[in-house]
């Protein structure tokens, strides 16, 4: 990818050194030009992993527009600058579909208009607010309020004999985050179904440039709260690179130890949930008997029961004793059990296998186009896994396997998981047998400015990337969040085409996408 | 299905193993609910649950209620699918700005009397988010709120707890 770049380039390509860690290059190329450098990258298959952008007005410049590529283990980001007076850059959506999303964002949050997006309408910020309030601008005060006006929006319609819609949401039937969806069908079949979010947006990325560097992996742990783990590391390993500051090896095996744990305890309330959904209550019951166990594991051990605030700047904020690791091993050995036990009785339930195959598919071809991510890509035939592709200690010595599926449907997705719960208790018993001595942190000290970092680490969903940026004063100046679902959150749109109605739940638990970390 | 059969007696019920110490708090808890609720509610307390810009995290305790370990229905709590039916709000996260109208009407469409329970230090006070243009801080600044949940999030067995202590405090509004 970079050698298509230099060669489109030539030397309009302009390598940006501040960006950390090496491996990962910044070119900053012409705004007319950003369109033209899709076309490559499409050709050598990579696929769109975010876009966005910075208000860089403190260095003296205007708005940067970044993009990151990815293909295999390679990373590329690329970058072009618009002018405060005239905020507009070539739009990608045409190219790459997960840019309609984030270029209506960056509309929508920064004030930056993408020439030819096909939508004009506004993501994350609704209807009733301002059309000239652009929260991530630096000229906007975060404290103040913002005043409603009355606006609608403009639902896709579909019209004909015997169309009608179904509103849900934004305050879901279940204990689940809040979110709208608007589906058009015919009898009991789905014809369209459109998501309208943003309705938890915090302001989290706004929040980020007003908070030190090692309170922001607290933020972080709070993106999303059921994979506080993997985002707060996801922070820590960032900010790390901007500093080159090398956490000891001990922090990083035990970082990978509550990494696994996160996802084998939810993987596990999800293949519970599903079947629950496909009204085989059973399932749900004994597999949240398990992962309350777990839990209460991670409670007695790391003090938190989802391990919160546990993954610091420098290392990790506790350290775990001899006797401590046999009580981990003893209930590895206990889950395992346990856990095949109702693998069975899920393999050999006709019932489910009736309402699981086939419901819900997102084809591998649909999948390539969307960019998705994590076991959701996984279940519909994409290799990818950032633990394998771009790992870091200690996963280059303990090498996850990765389960590849090609039916794309719920079972898929359902399937996926279970091999990674098995997976992880694999690299659980691996971590702890050969878990290095030594202290658990490295002194951290604060990036200097001008500078940027870049950093992915495969949480339970998938692929969360963290692109942060320090000021002229050595402040945040943005810190951009890419949590799995703000690819993947499209994928059910298409994923319930010729689906029926009453399957939506269920179609609608096999993703489990976190609404918290797609709002922000 | 005999496995199925055999699994559920293998299990056996799990709510009565809790780690002693865990239990005797949940169980002198669940006493104690179990008296209020018949009292107030006729046996049954409906809670309807509302996510008002959380991280999920207090969702996931809330989730754990239902566990056959605190199996919550076992005190007379059920949640509901409408605020209709509701005698109790439970509400997470610091209110969103796009979720501050949906909050409104929730509450306005749970009749009355009613008990509304704010978990979660953003409930209380907006949490890390604090007071912004899109965090509008705590639960009260937008419905009046009888009980605080404190933690980040609660535990199961201090979500429990809370329920309990609005009771005491003072009768439905």
């Amino acid at each position: 990818m970079k050698n298509n770049i230099i060669s489109l380039f030539g030397n309009e390509a302009r390598k940006d050194e501040s960006q950390y860690p090496a491996t990962v290059p910044l070119y900053q190329i012409p705004r007319e030009r950003f369109t033209e450098a899709a076309k490559p990258m499409k050709t050598a298959g990579a696929r769109l992993v975010a876009e966005w952008a910075t208000d860089e007005t403190s260095f003296g410049k205007g708005f940067g527009i970044y993009v990151c590529y990815a293909k295999d283990s390679e990373y590329l980001i690329l970058k072009t600058y618009t002018p405060l007076e005239d905020p507009t850059f070539p739009s990608l959506t045409k190219k790459f579909v997960p840019a309609y999303r984030f270029e209506r964002q960056m509309r929508s949050l920064m004030g930056v208009i993408p020439l030819g997006h096909p939508d004009s309408r506004p993501w994350i910020k609704h209807e009733d607010w301002q059309e000239d309030v652009y929260p991530l601008r630096k000229s906007f005060d975060a404290s103040k309020s913002i005043s409603r006006v009355k606006g609608e929006y403009q639902w896709i319609r579909a019209e004909g004999e015997g169309v009608y819609e179904i509103p849900v949401g934004p305050v879901h039937a279940g204990i689940i985050e809040p979110g709208h969806f608007r589906f058009q069908a015919v009898g009991e079949d789905v014809i369209n179904l459109e998501e309208k979010l943003g309705y938890v947006h915090k302001g989290i990325e706004k929040r980020f440039e007003s908070l030190p560097w090692d309170e922001g992996a607290k933020l972080a742990g709070r993106v999303s709260g059921d994979t506080t783990v993997a985002h707060a590391l996801c922070y820590c390993r960032t900010v790390e690179s901007m500093t080159e500051c090398n956490p000891p090896e001990r922090a990083l095996w035990l970082r990978a130890l509550m990494l696994e744990r996160e996802r084998i305890a939810n993987h596990l309330g999800d293949i519970g949930a599903i079947c629950n959904d496909a009204a085989f209550a059973f399932m749900l019951y004994q597999l949240t008997i398990l992962k309350e166990r777990l839990l209460r594991t991670n409670y007695k051990l790391f003090g938190h029961r989802f391990m919160m605030d546990k993954v610091i700047p420098g290392g990790v904020a506790i350290d775990i004793s001899d006797k401590n690791k046999e009580e981990i091993l003893s209930e590895m050995n206990w889950l395992t059990n346990e856990f095949e036990r109702l693998v069975i009785i899920y393999d050999e339930n006709s019932s489910l296998d009736d309402r699981l195959r086939d419901a819900g598919v997102l084809t591998d071809g649909k999948a390539k186009e969307l960019c998705v991510v994590g076991f959701t890509a996984r279940a519909s035939g994409q290799n990818m896994d950032c633990r394998i592709q771009n790992p870091f200690s200690p996963y280059d010595r303990i090498i996850p396997k990765m389960t590849v599926l090609n039916s794309g449907d719920v079972h898929a997705r359902l399937w996926v998981r279970t091999d990674e719960i098995r997976d992880s208790i694999r690299l659980i018993i691996e971590i702890l047998n050969s878990l290095p001595e030594g202290k658990i942190t490295e002194t951290f000290t604060p990036p200097s400015p001008d500078k940027s970092g870049f950093a992915v680490v495969e949480g339970w969903r998938g692929e969360i990337v963290y692109w942060v940026q320090s000021g002229p004063k050595g402040e945040i100046n943005r810190c951009m969040v890419r949590d799995p679902s703000s690819v993947n959150w499209i994928a059910l749109e298409e994923a319930i085409h010729g689906n029926i109605v009453p399957d939506f739940p269920l179609c609608n638990k096999s993703f489990n996408q976190s609404y918290s970390g797609h709002d922000l | 299905m005999l496995r199925i059969l055999h699994q559920i007696f293998r299990t056996g019920i799990v709510t009565e193993s809790l780690p002693p110490a865990e239990e005797a708090e949940v169980e002198a808890i669940g006493v104690k609910l179990e008296e209020a609720i018949k009292r107030y509610f006729r046996r049954s307390l409906t809670i309807r649950e509302v996510d008002a810009g959380s991280c999920n995290g207090c969702e996931l305790e809330i989730h754990a209620l239902n566990n056959p370990i605190y199996n919550c229905e076992r005190f007379g709590i059920h949640f509901t699918a409408s605020p209709r039916f509701a005698d109790m709000l439970l509400v997470t996260g610091p209110v969103s700005i796009n979720m501050e109208t949906a909050l409104r009407r929730t509450y306005n469409a749970t009749p009355n009397p009613k008990f509304v329970i704010a978990v979660g230090d953003c409930g209380y006070n907006g949490g890390i988010f604090g007071e912004s243009y899109a965090s509008l801080g705590g639960i009260g600044k937008i419905i009046p709120v009888d009980v605080y949940i404190h933690g980040c999030p609660p535990k199961p067995a201090d979500i429990l707890n809370g329920i309990l202590k609005s009771f005491e405090d003072s009768r439905p509004t």
